[in-house]
């Protein structure tokens, strides 16, 4: 256990390797905070009075079978549920203190960036790919700089460095995945929602899309929605386990999965069902 | 092997024989037409025709520089008109519209390209050629650029349908408004579908001669401007096939030839453009 000076911030976030102790997760500050959400669409409701926090520079990963609503959650996160005319969301979200839903929602996903199930990069340039949000956006400084570091980050710099203006469909489906990652981190995004990244990827590219997280973490705010265990697991600091629409439990990632408290967590992490 | 399997073969080899016959007969029909206009116009075709204007009757020579000119004009007139109406509206249609409008849109769409030319080209005459008392490529353009909005305006939409949702969802993560997705990135990737629907449509209308009877009406000289009668390609062709002059067949084949040819022109000078994009890739 650490001892906290003040409370609400942790003392050592930046050093934390993954492990968190549970008397930690009291400390820590909440970039974002969901409360009493419910969501439906149409008159089906998919989440029930979900309440979570999401822990500002760690991994939150939300696991669960099929349907369950992890994606549903994750997408609320950003407001891209909108997309779907029916859906309909209850409840408080919150960034850094302020409802998400009052918010103008260009400027909302430019802070919460997001990553897909399936590589969706542009029919574009791989150097056009990258700069496409800070153009669209209207970024100032220098574009080149800018998308470099973001591919540095996003660990294919070295990869493509050499054909920034091939086709973006040029690349394997991982450094496309990667791609969309350093796409998104080149806007610099306090959150970034990840849904099932690596679930259209090969062992080895999985591999590098799971290392890549655990170093981002310095930098921004992590959410993943994955169907493996293992690789929450592996990556995620805290873990929320949701089943048909219900948070189950939400706890640090060791704890969770060690010793979890509810009969339902401990039949689904032991492969039971799901 | 018993009688069952043995008619079951014979079905099969039949109907394949059968489709391959007409997929054959189709192509022919192409092959001849192309093969008696190459024949026929190649050996028309000179430099005069080019180059100088209709001989008065019952000379020999000269040729159609005037209507290969107002051809042109016509058909550059009609896709300034046509291709933005439509091209706008598809992306209205397809991005903007509940089901309801856009299914009442669409059917008269559809409508409208069922619409006889003939029909349209009464149309513009009572529009645009009565309130100005007399015929012009301005008219003709008018006729022929409102032919091309419901196939602009349906392949459009068609073609913004066929853009993967993911991909809107991936600009629109980033921050990008609709309008910025739409512009940025849905656009840029139907614009292949889209340039190729404007060529069919502008080659489509490229050979109509009803609605152009009686709005640009025909001229044996040149045309100035865009408020004088013209001459085009299609009514020459029309004009000089049925006269009772051999000389007059001959000019009308190598019209033919010269049509074909503008379109061929188009299309290749489009593909060559289109081959430098980046296009997204089936799965």
């Amino acid at each position: 256990m650490q001892a906290s000076s003040k409370p609400g911030l942790s003392v050592n976030i930046v050093t934390n390797t993954g492990s968190v102790t549970p008397g930690e997760t009291a400390t820590l500050p909440m970039r974002m905070t969901i409360s009493n959400v419910n969501f439906y669409y149409g008159t089906k409701q998919i989440l029930f009075d979900i309440n979570m926090g999401i822990a500002d520079k760690r991994v939150t990963a939300l696991i669960g079978p099929s349907g369950c609503g992890k994606s549903t959650l994750l997408r609320a996160m950003n407001r891209m549920h909108e997309t779907v005319h029916t859906s309909r969301l209850e409840g408080e979200i919150e960034l850094d203190g302020q409802n998400i839903l009052a918010q103008d929602v260009t400027s909302l996903r430019r802070r919460v960036g997001m990553v897909f199930q399936r590589p969706n990069p542009f029919p574009k340039s791989i150097f056009d790919n990258v700069a496409y949000g800070l153009r669209i956006n209207g970024i100032k400084g220098s574009t080149s700089e800018m998308v470099e570091k973001s591919l540095r980050r996003a660990a294919l710099w070295d990869e493509v460095k050499d054909h920034l203006h091939k086709s973006a469909y040029d690349l394997s489906g991982g450094q496309q995945q990667r791609l969309c990652i350093a796409r998104a981190l080149a806007v610099e995004p306090e959150v970034l929602l990840l849904d099932e990244p690596c679930s259209a990827l090969d062992p080895i590219s999985t591999a590098k899309i799971e290392e890549l997280l655990v170093e981002l973490k310095s930098l921004t705010t992590i959410t993943i929605v994955t169907h493996n265990m293992q690789q929450a697991a592996r990556v995620s600091d805290f873990t929320a386990f949701l089943l048909t629409g219900q948070m189950i439990e939400f706890s640090p990632t060791p704890q969770l999965f060690t010793t979890p408290s509810d009969p339902r967590t401990e039949a689904y992490i032991t492969g039971r069902f799901g | 092997m018993n009688a069952r399997i043995k008619w079951r073969r014979f079905v099969s080899n039949f109907m394949l024989t059968l489709t391959g016959l007409c997929a054959l007969v189709s192509v022919s029909v192409l092959f001849l037409i192309l093969g008696y206009l190459l024949y026929n116009g190649g050996t028309s075709i000179n430099w005069a025709f080019f180059t100088q204007l209709p001989k008065p009757v019952g000379e020999i020579g000269g040729g159609m520089a005037n209507a290969i000119v107002g051809s042109a004009k016509l058909l550059l007139a009609a896709s300034l008109l046509g291709v933005p109406i439509g091209f706008l509206g598809g992306i209205y249609l397809a991005e903007f519209s509940g089901s309801a409008v856009a299914s009442v849109v669409r059917y008269a769409a559809d409508l409208l390209n069922g619409v006889p030319s003939i029909v349209i080209g009464i149309f513009a005459y009572s529009l645009v050629v009565l309130p100005f008392k007399h015929f012009s490529t301005l008219a003709g353009a008018f006729a022929l650029g409102l032919m091309m909005i419901p196939i602009t305006l349906r392949s459009t939409e068609e073609f913004l349908n066929g853009v993967p949702r993911y991909l809107r969802e991936g600009a629109m993560a980033l921050g990008a408004s609709k309008w910025k997705t739409i512009a940025s990135v849905v656009v840029p990737a139907a614009y292949r579908g889209i340039l190729t629907a404007i060529l069919l449509a502008l080659a489509r209308v490229a050979g109509e001669t009803a609605p152009l009877l009686f709005t640009a009406f025909g001229n044996r000289y040149w045309s100035e401007g865009w408020g004088q009668p013209t001459a085009s390609l299609p009514v020459m062709i029309f004009t000089y096939a049925v006269s009772p002059y051999d000389d007059w067949h001959r000019q009308a084949w190598a019209a033919g030839l010269v049509l074909l040819g503008l379109i061929l022109i188009i299309n290749i000078l489009a593909r060559t453009i289109l081959s430098r994009g980046i296009t997204v890739p089936r799965s």
